[in-house]
């Protein structure tokens, strides 16, 4: 296990790379606690795989240094890094048992037959596959192969760190939820430093203590799943983070204080003299019908079971609340009310008050 | 355009694939069908479509028996998990396939072309090749192939699940509203609770090859006809465990129990409570302490995700807000027993009384 520290890593996938948009990694500066859980969490092509691929070796960075517990291994290839990794698709011996699957990474290093045998037997325990290990791998459910990947990369007690490659993608629902917890579980008995690569949300803030948010090659926040919810530094942020997203309507400001429609919004925070587009973003869990304040009217009503999201249409655009199973929803004209402790003025999509990118 | 099946089943060799089914959708309707991978979903549309024969049973559309039709004769668009497209056909190519085979005016390809692009915001991409195109991009090329057709039937099979989070939500914002003006029949198939109710219309809850459940989406979701509907409806998954009902009172173990609902006759029952209707704070009158071990707090930063076990059973609660525990830390639950449904031996909704449903 160890503490990764990454310094002033970037990577471009071409040979000369000149404008900001070559770069599939821009520049990062990160350090990772040892045995701590952490998730890469952004949409297709944020270059969250390239980040996991550099610190599992299979890539070279173009620029910076890898450290593990101060150590650089920025020019050692992976089967010296002592990682162990998951990947999307469970990738398992289909002829050999259960526990020949979960020994394979042991056995493969020349561990002796007695620690393999009592390693197995933990790990068995740990994902609930005791009772299988002597069943064929091929029999299983995708489910059930996916818990050999991960016990795989839990039986090795060698390793720095174990990463996570959208391991639960291809798994239906109700056994995500499952497989999820289990992994959670997992990490608060095995204190390894786990790093878990996801486009889901959910996945993303279930498991880690601290969620990197990335988009376009560039890490915009990193935090715990609260603060992420509670303080987005960028509206990006605000939208990926909560389902549905955090409202963003467009403001004027006036003295550092958020103007709609001549109205003030009352805010947490107070815009700074940078120039630049003014947004108001108030997530859906913080906005409430009230008899004053914005006026609008509900155009969309669906039911999501134990709430509703409500999409209401204000000057300002269109704003998306979230009503409890069986609270009130006006029929038509109401006016909406935001929580001021939980509103924040954007400044081009940064938080207003803050250093950029910080 | 009305899609009837009548006692349709399939059988492979000696295994049933489907159990005999019975399901009617109305012109312009939008039917959901949810359950895990493997409950007949895919099965069940392809022999709707005609690319599956059924092995009994008559599929009827629109009042004529279509039953042994090939897909091609009929007016049917179906829409996969994997984004199909024609790789070396640049994007508008490919969603004009269909109306160029129709042998409509070249005017109209590109007047329909243009809308359909607009609609599913790939307007800016037309001129590229699928391949060139982020998977949602592929997959709304895809998508707009099989809807730029009057098509009287469109089966859309889980066609969200490659996408991403976020791109998946926006998507299942806009679909209703592509339907919401055809009078064709819409049939998506889902493995996701939240999505099927998100999405609206009726939902056919499905489980091992049968039909458990069919009607309003949300009434199948509030007053589910059985114990397997209720869990194939759920997610998180439903809290499960054995009452007995005695001398007035539902008894969970010695130590736990509420007052009976006045109809709720003696004996034994399975209750099931909705992992939201158990929170770590007492929120109503109607509470039940569940006290149990921790075996895992899961903390979104908005929500709470407890599991926790009690009584024998694996629990589950879901909360706002943030409430840290520590694994194998004993703590106590509220769970709200006026959201609780009681399934006879027989899996069967016996309370709340499910009036009114349109099954």
């Amino acid at each position: 296990m160890a503490r990764i520290t990454l310094k002033n890593l970037k990577h471009a996938y071409m040979e000369n790379p000149a404008s900001d948009a070559d770069w599939a990694l821009k520049e990062l500066n990160l350090d990772w606690d040892d045995g701590g859980a952490y998730a890469l969490l952004g949409p297709s092509g944020c270059g969250k795989t390239t980040l996991l691929n550099l610190i599992s070796g299979l890539l070279t960075p173009s620029h910076g240094s890898i450290l593990f517990d101060g150590e650089d291994v920025t020019g050692l290839p992976p089967e010296q890094r002592k990682i162990a990794q998951v990947f999307q698709f469970p990738v398992v011996y289909d002829t050999m048992t259960v526990y020949d699957n979960l020994a394979f990474p042991l056995r493969n290093r020349g561990v002796d037959e007695t620690t393999v045998d009592k390693r197995v037997r933990e790990v068995a325990e740990m994902n609930d596959l005791t009772a299988t290990l002597d069943n064929r791998a091929s029999g299983l459910t995708a489910d059930g192969k996916q818990k050999i990947s991960l016990g795989r990369g839990l039986v090795r007690t060698d390793v720095n760190a174990i990463l996570f490659d959208e391991p639960l993608t291809v798994i239906d629902p109700h056994l995500k939820f499952q497989l999820r917890s289990k992994l959670k579980e997992l990490h608060t008995r095995v204190p390894n430093t786990m790093i878990y690569v996801t486009h889901d949300q959910t996945e993303a803030i279930t498991f880690a203590d601290k969620v990197v948010v990335m988009n376009v090659g560039e890490v915009v926040q990193v935090g715990t799943p609260k603060e992420l919810f509670e303080e987005p530094h960028h509206t990006f942020v605000g939208h990926f983070i909560g389902s549905p997203g955090m409202n963003v309507l467009a403001c004027e400001v006036n003295n550092g204080h958020a103007y709609i429609a001549g109205k003030q919004i009352a805010t947490t925070n107070r815009a700074d003299a940078r120039p630049g587009k003014s947004e108001i973003g108030v997530r859906p869990e913080f906005v409430t019908f009230s008899s004053e304040g914005l006026a609008a009217r509900v155009v969309k009503v669906s039911d999501a079971g134990r709430f509703s999201i409500v999409e209401a249409d204000c000057v300002a655009g269109r704003v998306r609340l979230l009503v409890e199973e069986g609270g009130a929803i006006p029929p038509d004209s109401t006016h909406l009310a935001f929580d001021p402790e939980a509103t924040r003025i954007y400044t081009d999509g940064w938080l207003a008050g803050r250093a950029v990118g910080s | 355009m009305a899609l009837e099946l009548k006692n349709v089943a399939k059988k492979v060799g000696a295994d049933v694939h489907i159990h005999p089914t019975n399901l009617s959708f109305e012109p312009g309707s939008f039917n959901v069908l949810l359950g895990t991978t493997l409950a007949g979903k895919t099965t069940l549309m392809q022999m709707m479509a005609g690319l599956e024969k059924p092995t009994s049973g008559e599929v009827w559309f629109n009042g004529s028996d279509v039953t042994g039709i090939a897909v091609q004769k009929r007016n049917v668009s179906m829409v996969y998990q994997q984004f199909i497209n024609y790789p070396n056909m640049s994007v508008f190519d490919n969603i004009a396939s269909p109306l160029r085979v129709a042998g409509l005016p070249g005017d109209e390809i590109r007047k329909r072309v243009g809308e359909m692009a607009e609609m599913m915001r790939i307007s800016a991409m037309l001129e590229r090749r699928p391949s060139e195109l982020s998977g949602g991009q592929q997959q709304r090329t895809a998508m707009a192939r099989a809807l730029v057709k009057d098509s009287d039937l469109i089966l859309l099979d889980e066609p969200l699940a490659n996408l991403d989070f976020k791109l998946r939500e926006e998507m299942r914002d806009e679909l209703p509203r592509l339907f919401a003006e055809r009078n064709c029949v819409v049939v998506y198939a889902t493995t996701e609770p939240t999505e099927a109710l998100l999405l609206g219309g009726q939902t056919a809850a499905m489980h091992e090859g049968r039909v458990v459940d069919f009607g309003p989406t949300a009434l199948i979701y509030r007053h589910p006809s059985s114990l397997t509907s209720a869990m194939v409806f759920s997610e998180p998954p439903i809290n499960l465990a054995r009452a007995a009902v005695k001398s007035g009172r539902v008894m969970l173990n010695e130590g736990v129990s509420w007052p009976a609902h006045k109809g709720l006759a003696e004996g034994a029952y399975t209750i099931g409570i909705r992992p939201h209707h158990v929170s770590p704070m007492r929120r109503t009158s109607a509470s039940v302490v569940i006290a149990g071990k921790v075996k895992v707090a899961e903390l979104t930063g908005s929500e709470s995700i407890i599991h926790f076990h009690a009584h024998d059973y694996p629990w589950v609660s879901l909360s706002h807000g943030v409430h840290p525990f520590d694994t194998g830390q004993d703590a106590e639950f509220y769970a709200d027993v006026s959201k609780c449904f009681y399934f006879d031996a027989d899996g069967r909704l016996v309370e709340p009384a499910s009036a009114g449903k349109a099954a």
